[in-house]
C-alpha cells in the first residue's frame, strides 16, 4: 500500500495540466501512443493486481466501492465533493481505461473479439480529437507534440495558468490528489482475470480481489449505500466590475455545510488576505479577482478543517460555539473536539496610504 | 510498574511551556504561516510570519530575494513580529527553500488560495 501511493501520485501530477484543459489538449499524446497504449494498460493492470498482493481488505473494498476517490485517507471525500464538476473529465478519462480494462482480458478468448471492437471505437474516438486540434493549432503541432504541449497550455492564459499552479501547490500541501483513483480498477470483472486459465495457485490476494468483484456485481447496492459522497454544489463566481468577485452561492454551501455564513466568510476572508463584505441578497462581494477553483481550493481546506470529523470522516458536523471557542460535534459518531480559531494573520499595506490614513 | 493514579501530577508541569511558547512567536502555535495578498492587477504579495528565533530573518530575506530573484522587505510589526514580505507568488519556492534547509514541513502552512 505504501509502495503505491507514490506510484500514483507523480502521474497525477503529470496528468492534471492536461485534463484541466479541454478536452483536445490531451488527446495529441493519446493519438501519438495510440497503437501502443493497449498493450502498456495490460501491463499495468497486471501490476494492479501484483500490487494488490500487499492490500489489505479495507483498502480493496474501499478501491472498489470508490473508483475515483482518492486512496489517501484523511483527504479522499473533499475532492470527491465537488464530483460535479470533474465527473465530465472523469468519464472520457475512464472509457478508453475501461476498454483496456477489458482488454487485458484477452487471455480469455471469448472476450477478444469484444475487446478489439472497442479499440477501434477508441481510436475513432482519438482521432477525432486529435484532428479538432490540428485545426486549432496546426502548424507546429505536428513536429514536437510532446514537448511543444506543455509550452501551448502555458500560453493559453495568463489567470488559467495562475490558477493551475496555486492548484498544484495545495496539492503538495494538502496531499491531495483529485483524480487519483479516476482509473483505478473499475473494470474488475469476475471471470476475467487473467489467472484464471492459468494452472498456478491462486494467491489469497487475487481472490480476495474476485471476492469483492463478484460481491459488488451481484449486490450493487453495497457500493452506494456505503460510499454515500457528500457532495456540494461548486461555488459559483461572478465578477463585479473589474476588482470584486461574487460568490452567489455561498448561503446554499453553507447550508449544506451546516455552518454558519459569517464562520465561513471570515475563514475565506482571512485565508485569502482579504475583505468584502455581504450584500442585499446574501451573496458575498469579495474584493480581488479569484477563479472558481481558487475559491474551491480554500473551501476544500475549510471543509478539511472544519467540516469533516477528524475520528469518523463524517460530514455530519455542528460547529457551537462555547466561551469563545467553538466545538466541533460530530452527529454521526458523537465526538467532540474543539476547532483552531480563525485568526486573520499579518496583512500587509496595500494600496495607496493616503487611503488608509484618513480613516482615523 | 507504573500506575497512572498514583503517579504525582504537578498541574503546572505544562504551563511554563505554554507561556513560553505563546512568549516565543506571537502566532498561533509556532506555524509558519506563508500567506498570499493580492495587489493590483496580478500583482502578488508573499508574506512570511512566525519564523523562529534561532533564524535571523534578515539573512533569510537576502537569500529569498537571490534565491527568487524578486524585491522584498522585513516589517516590524507589533503582533506578529517580524514578518518577511516577498514580491510576487513565493509561496511554493518558500516552503521547498525552507524544507531543504531542514524545518520540517509539518510546522510550515501555506494559506491562499
Amino acid at each position: 500500500m505504501a509502495s503505491e501511493e507514490p506510484l500514483f501520485d507523480p502521474t497525477l501530477k503529470k496528468k492534471k495540466p492536461k485534463k484541466k484543459t479541454v478536452a483536445f489538449s490531451e488527446d495529441p499524446l493519446g493519438a501519438d501512443a495510440d497503437p501502443t497504449t493497449p498493450a502498456p494498460e495490460v501491463i499495468e493492470d497486471h501490476t494492479m493486481n501484483g500490487e494488490a498482493v500487499n492490500m489489505g481488505p479495507t483498502t480493496m473494498h474501499e478501491q472498489l466501492k470508490q473508483s475515483d476517490a482518492a486512496a489517501d485517507d484523511g483527504e479522499e471525500d473533499p475532492n470527491a465533493m465537488f464530483g460535479d464538476l470533474k465527473k465530465k473529465k472523469k468519464k472520457k478519462k475512464e472509457i478508453p481505461l475501461d476498454l483496456d480494462g477489458e482488454g487485458s482480458g484477452t487471455s480469455t478468448p471469448t472476450t477478444a473479439p469484444a475487446a478489439t471492437e472497442d479499440l477501434d471505437f477508441s481510436d475513432l474516438k482519438k482521432k477525432k480529437k486529435s484532428s479538432k486540434k490540428k485545426a486549432t493549432f496546426d502548424l507546429d503541432a505536428f513536429e514536437k507534440e510532446l514537448q511543444s504541449e506543455p509550452k501551448k497550455e502555458d500560453g493559453d492564459e495568463d489567470e488559467e495558468r495562475d490558477g493551475e499552479h496555486l492548484l498544484n501547490l495545495d496539492e503538495s500541501e494538502l496531499g491531495e490528489n483529485v483524480f487519483a483513483h479516476s482509473e483505478a480498477p473499475s473494470g474488475l470483472d469476475a471471470g476475467n482475470e487473467p489467472w484464471l486459465k492459468s494452472d498456478r495457485d491462486y494467491t489469497y490476494s487475487e481472490l480476495l480481489q474476485r471476492f469483492y468483484a463478484s460481491l459488488h456485481a451481484s449486490n450493487p447496492a453495497l457500493l452506494t449505500s456505503t460510499g454515500k459522497r457528500y457532495v456540494i454544489v461548486p461555488p459559483s463566481l461572478a465578477r463585479e466590475g473589474n476588482k470584486k468577485t461574487i460568490f452567489t452561492n455561498i448561503t446554499d454551501i453553507c447550508r449544506r455545510m451546516h455552518r454558519q455564513p459569517e464562520h465561513v466568510i471570515q475563514y475565506l476572508f482571512s485565508e485569502m488576505g482579504t475583505t468584502g463584505s455581504v450584500d442585499g441578497q446574501g451573496r458575498l462581494v469579495i474584493k480581488g479577482r479569484f477563479q472558481q477553483k481558487q475559491l474551491e481550493n480554500v473551501l476544500r481546506r475549510y471543509i478539511v478543517e472544519y467540516v469533516t470529523c477528524k475520528t469518523c470522516k463524517s460530514f455530519d458536523t455542528l460547529l457551537t460555539k462555547e466561551n469563545r471557542i467553538f466545538f466541533m460535534t460530530c452527529e454521526s459518531c458523537g465526538s467532540r473536539r474543539s476547532v483552531n480559531a480563525i485568526k486573520t494573520g499579518f496583512q500587509a499595506q496595500v494600496g495607496k496610504r493616503s487611503k488608509t490614513k484618513p480613516a482615523q | 510498574m507504573s500506575v497512572q493514579n498514583l503517579n504525582t501530577f504537578d498541574p503546572f508541569a505544562d504551563e511554563a511551556d505554554v507561556l513560553g511558547s505563546t512568549k516565543d512567536v506571537g502566532s498561533q502555535q509556532n506555524y509558519i504561516h506563508i500567506r498570499i495578498q493580492q495587489r493590483n492587477g496580478r500583482k502578488t504579495l508573499t508574506t512570511l510570519q512566525g519564523l523562529p528565533k534561532e533564524y535571523d530573518a534578515k539573512k533569510l530575506l537576502k537569500a529569498f530575494k537571490k534565491e527568487f530573484a524578486c524585491n522584498g522587505t522585513l516589517v516590524e510589526d507589533e503582533e506578529m513580529g517580524q514578518v518577511i514580505q516577498l514580491q510576487g507568488d513565493q509561496r511554493l519556492k518558500i516552503s521547498n527553500f525552507l524544507t531543504e534547509e531542514g524545518i520540517p514541513k509539518a510546522t510550515i502552512k501555506v494559506h491562499g488560495f
